[in-house]
């Protein structure tokens, strides 16, 4: 917590790290715990290499994401191709690169739905309590329960395969932990002094949400949107694999991967890389939303 | 704890009611119905259709006769397979897709819960290493990828099992190994930290005083406790199973309610669709209403509490 975190020197660090002059705020404690961990700089750095490959590839690269070349046809790695082409002669680095804008995108953008609706769902659940809180949860305790997949599926097939569709269905079931987390947090935090100090000024409600409580709770609400991107982009991919999600000639690490395990059998590439790369993604995700949890201290209870 | 049940059960029925009203009426809106895709239907004979199956009739009508129906277990028939019912469908397939989801669910509970104690126990030896980035890897590569990947190594090039199919025994390996990994690294994960929690407290020192084995310490007296979180996650680990059936059957190619759910939605066959729907919702429901009551069973705090 943040009220916490002004304990004078640092007794915790090694002898040898420079003296800091400005005191120990939680986030500098936080960032000083992940540089140690070395999955989670691992993380951080494949991370921003995918994206900076992503966004820039695709236009540094000769070839473009649809441009085809039956001729050539499917052909391996190669000095032209680096990772190869696909059977209509497609080059399957740019499009890898290119679908890996998609996949982060939704991932980022279907994560900032569910983000926006679970952390004013769960303070407003937490902040007010009572009654409107037990219906509150007991709705998300509902929801829970419903078979979301399956509806995302049903969504897809009968309202067209749109993409702004498919971040709307994801950041829509994903956003009921979050709002859990949330909830929890702020019947947390409520209870502290420097609340009833904002109170006793007269502040309304909503600056005190969002104000004084929303941003206590960043820690857990960093970690867990960590943890959230790699599962909407699981569950995107997971549409496309099924055909449901992102439609050719457009292209998502999903739908390379099912273009892959097709032809897999005469051309093992298609299938290696796109594999390959989607994992490390969510590896590198998973790991640097686990370094966070154990540098920001969160404790992944749900009570 | 009847009180505790009851609740939870009176809960499940609402949201059952939900499912299934908000499936028929998402179906019923959708642009497009089961016969557009057919060639050449005269409006007379779509006319016939359409009152042979009930879909002329007013839709709160339509509603009312599908949940009478029900009320008695019968979906309905299936509008793209003719003289075939929903239920008849329904039986032929889902015998599949209960082997493949208990056989995957078999393997995710024993390597899951075995690594997870293993390192909780030998915890920061290399024990503890392997079977926590064993947990990472099997959160962070898919199912549609490693499946895909073992047809091509174990099946294509090595040639010891078939690629695809579900006629031997051997077919079932490959399937509830990928379906199942998937799942064990989260129950492994879980146990860990379970036992991590349970091994530091009293009793234990207690039982270890009195000479109980290191071997039975922990499955005696650890496990139970230890194995709380895991015991709330099978709840979302067997929905999991069940939609990630979807992927495995349209991989190795295996005839279960999965690949026919997939198949139903895009064919448009609204009672087949509904009640496969239902199917899973009824599923996923019981599940975790028995895991809800498993869990205040083995722990009061949370009992008590509902």
């Amino acid at each position: 917590m943040a009220t916490a975190a002004t304990a004078p020197a640092a007794p915790g660090l090694p002898a040898g790290t420079e003296p800091i002059e400005k005191g120990n705020s939680l986030w500098h404690d936080a960032w000083l715990r992940l540089r140690k961990n070395k999955l989670a700089v691992f993380g951080m750095f494949s991370l921003a290499f995918i994206t900076v490959a992503c966004v820039a590839g695709p236009w540094l690269s000769p070839y473009g994401y649809e441009e085809q070349n039956l001729d050539l046809g499917a052909s391996a790695p190669s000095a032209q191709h680096w990772l190869g082409t696909d059977t209509l002669g497609r080059d399957l680095l740019v499009r890898l690169l290119f679908g890996g804008r998609v996949s982060l995108g939704v991932g980022l953008a279907a994560t900032f739905v569910a983000l926006t609706i679970g952390v004013v769902y769960g303070a407003v659940a937490g902040f007010f309590g009572g009654k409107r809180d037990a219906i509150m949860m007991r709705t998300v305790d509902i929801m829970y329960s419903l078979p979301f997949p399956i509806f995302v599926i049903l969504l897809m097939v009968f309202f067209g395969r749109n993409i702004i569709l498919l971040f709307v269905a994801i950041g829509a079931v994903e956003w009921l932990t979050m709002a859990r987390i949330v909830r929890s947090q702020v019947m947390a935090v409520k209870k502290m002094e420097f609340i009833e100090a904002a109170r006793s000024l007269g502040f309304g409600r909503r600056r005190i949400i969002f104000r004084h409580i929303l941003p206590n709770i960043l820690g857990p609400i960093i970690v867990y949107t960590t943890l959230t991107i790699p599962a909407v982009m699981l569950l995107e991919a997971f549409l496309s694999f099924l055909g449901l999600g992102v439609q050719p000639p457009m292209s998502s690490w999903g739908v390379l991967i099912k273009d892959g395990a097709e032809k897999m059998e005469e051309f093992p590439w298609l299938l290696v890389f796109p594999g390959t790369m989607f994992s490390l993604t969510l590896f590198s995700l998973n790991f640097l939303g686990d370094g966070l949890r154990d540098a920001l201290d969160v404790r992944s209870s749900k009570d | 704890m009847l009180r505790f049940i009851t609740s939870r059960f009176l809960q499940s029925l609402l949201a059952l009611f939900l499912v299934i009203s908000a499936t028929f009426f998402m179906v019923r809106f959708v642009p497009g119905g089961p016969f557009t895709a057919e060639k050449a239907v005269t409006p007379e004979i779509l006319r016939n259709l359409e009152a042979h199956y009930g879909l002329d009739k007013p839709l709160w009508r339509q509603y009312l006769d599908y949940l009478g129906s029900l009320a008695q277990g019968d979906l309905g028939p299936s509008f793209k397979y003719p003289n075939r019912t929903v239920n008849e469908i329904i039986g032929d397939k889902l015998p599949v897709s209960a082997e493949l989801g208990l056989l995957s669910l078999g393997v995710a509970l024993v390597i899951g819960i075995t690594l997870g104690t293993l390192a909780a126990v030998r915890r920061n030896t290399w024990i503890d290493y392997v079977a926590s980035s064993f947990g990472m890897i099997g959160i962070s590569i898919p199912t549609f990828v490693v499946g895909p990947l073992l047809v091509l190594g174990v099946a294509i090039h090595l040639g010891w099992l078939n690629a695809s199919g579900w006629y031997t025994s051997a077919d079932r390996i490959l399937p509830a190994l990928v379906l199942g990994i998937a799942y064990a690294a989260p129950i492994s994960r879980l146990t860990r930290g379970g036992m991590l929690e349970i091994l530091h407290q009293d009793f234990i020192r207690t039982a270890r005083a009195k000479g109980a084995s290191e071997f039975r310490v922990v499955t005696r007296h650890a496990l139970r406790g230890g194995l709380l979180p895991v015991v709330s996650y099978l709840g979302p680990a067997v929905a999991g199973i069940l939609t990630g059936s979807f992927v495995i059957e349209t991989i190795f190619q295996i005839p279960g309610i999965g690949r026919e759910f997939v198949n139903s939605a895009f064919n448009r066959d609204y009672t087949l669709v509904l009640g496969t729907v239902i199917l899973y919702a009824v599923l996923i429901m019981a599940l975790n209403l028995v895991v809800d009551v498993v869990q205040a069973w083995m722990n009061p705090k949370v009992r008590l509490e509902g």
